[in-house]
């Protein structure tokens, strides 16, 4: 994986990999918060914010601790403590220094520990074997492609309150028919470049 | 996360309900009326990434049941010894323990399974129905009877898993289990059911089927969420 350059990652992992899309990270709270763009986008901010600080920080802490120490199986449980703890300490911070800032991006702060795309965005770094730079563009794209999808996502489902759906597909079963549509449509993206 | 595992505790009465601690009960609402997958729509993320095999389906099922009877396990034993501030922690890591255990074991015997499923299994560990039951259920009954709960869950999200992974290996590759079963003299398998889009669509429909199923109300309900 070494001769991909970070840019090619960077796009792929907004356009032809979308982490929500095609790796299919970060359901949870993407069902939980696509109703309302505004909502969307203040998590997404904060998604970016976090995927790209913590892809960086689990880069350094599994080759330069896990590896060299022979604890390479306890990643798992090391990622998520690096997060949850990352999550933790920006939440006083942001808490501590801008009380507005808080406001608009301190209330997703704790959904997003438990995101998947987080965690999963580290995982891929390992299994893909990414260099330093190829994750840090990794874990940015993939945050502004989570971020493009929750918003473009929650922008249809505003139009589609006043859509008369079949009873039993409204709610998640609609929201997850329309996503499927979206997939489809970034398929287009499919050429355009290629990771994996 | 908490506030998304209790709804399914809330509308059982007391002492007769899922919650009551009934063993059969508990199973059974596992397993179909709240489903965790079908009907309180958790872990969708693995639900849908795995299943574009009937194999990977029904390997990510068993991982699923042996976490979720794992931690519930060993949340409901420690409860009594647990601060409460710190709970979440307590829970991630009997979590994260149970999975790096199982992923060990997929490592270690099935070396082919563990590639394909790639960082799903790891994912385990943020997945909200492992986390939810854990908190909505083990945190507050005996051991056995959260294991059984544990068990219900594990089984009702196997179960979602084996039918969308049937069906879009049935229609992706016109086989199951890797076993051809639809001849390609007649039959042209459409490639979209294994890729992302058909994922999405196979589980809305699936979602809407157990709506139909179960009661029509619980459409506003989740409309709600």
């Amino acid at each position: 994986m070494g001769e991909i350059s970070p840019f090619v990652i960077l796009i792929a992992a907004i356009f032809t990999n979308n982490i929500l899309l095609a790796n299919f990270l970060g359901m949870c709270s993407f069902l939980a918060v696509s109703k309302e763009i505004p909502t969307a986008a203040g998590l997404g901010a904060a998604v970016i914010f976090v995927m790209t600080a913590t892809t960086a920080i689990n880069f350094g802490v599994y080759h330069h601790v896990l590896v060299p120490l022979g604890l390479v199986y306890l990643q798992f449980i090391v990622f998520i403590a690096v997060i949850a703890a990352f999550v933790q300490f920006v939440e006083m911070f942001v808490e501590r220094f801008s009380l507005h800032l808080y406001h608009s991006l301190g209330i997703f702060l704790p959904l997003i520990t438990v995101n998947c795309a987080i965690l999963g965005v580290s995982l891929f770094m390992i299994i893909r074997k990414y260099t330093f730079a190829q994750s840090v563009a990794f874990g940015f794209g993939g945050g502004v492609g989570w971020t493009l999808a929750i918003i473009l996502i929650a922008g249809l489902r505003q139009k589609m309150r006043y859509s008369d759906v079949p009873r039993p597909f409204r709610g998640v079963a609609i929201a997850m028919i329309i996503t499927g549509v979206m997939a489809m449509a970034f398929m287009g993206f499919a050429g355009m470049v290629r990771i994996q | 996360m908490a506030d998304r595992g209790s709804p399914a505790c809330v509308g059982c009465a007391p002492g007769t309900g899922p919650c009551g601690g009934k063993g059969m009960e508990t199973l059974r609402s596992g397993v179909w009326i709240t489903n965790p997958v079908a009907v309180q729509v958790l872990g969708i993320c693995s639900a849908l990434a795995v299943t574009n095999r009937l194999e990977n389906s029904l390997v990510m099922g068993v991982a699923l049941v042996f976490v979720g009877v794992g931690t519930n396990l060993f949340v409901s034993l420690l409860r009594n010894v647990t601060p409460r501030r710190i709970r979440m922690i307590a829970e991630v890591a009997i979590i994260a323990t149970f999975v790096i255990v199982f992923d060990q074991i997929l490592k270690a015997y099935y070396w082919e399974m563990s590639k394909q499923l790639g960082p799903y299994v790891g994912l385990i560990i943020t997945n909200c129905i492992i986390m939810g039951r854990a908190e909505a259920f083990a945190l507050s009954n005996r051991p056995l009877v959260s294991m059984v709960d544990g068990l219900g869950n594990g089984l009702g999200y196997a179960v979602v898993l084996a039918i969308i992974g049937f069906f879009r290996e049935l229609v992706g590759t016109g086989s199951i289990l890797g076993h051809q079963v639809l001849l390609s003299e007649w039959y042209t398998p459409n490639q979209l059911a294994v890729l992302a889009p058909g994922a999405f669509v196979a589980l809305g429909f699936l979602i809407a089927i157990f709506n139909a199923l179960t009661r029509a109300n619980q459409t506003d309900e989740m409309g709600s969420q």
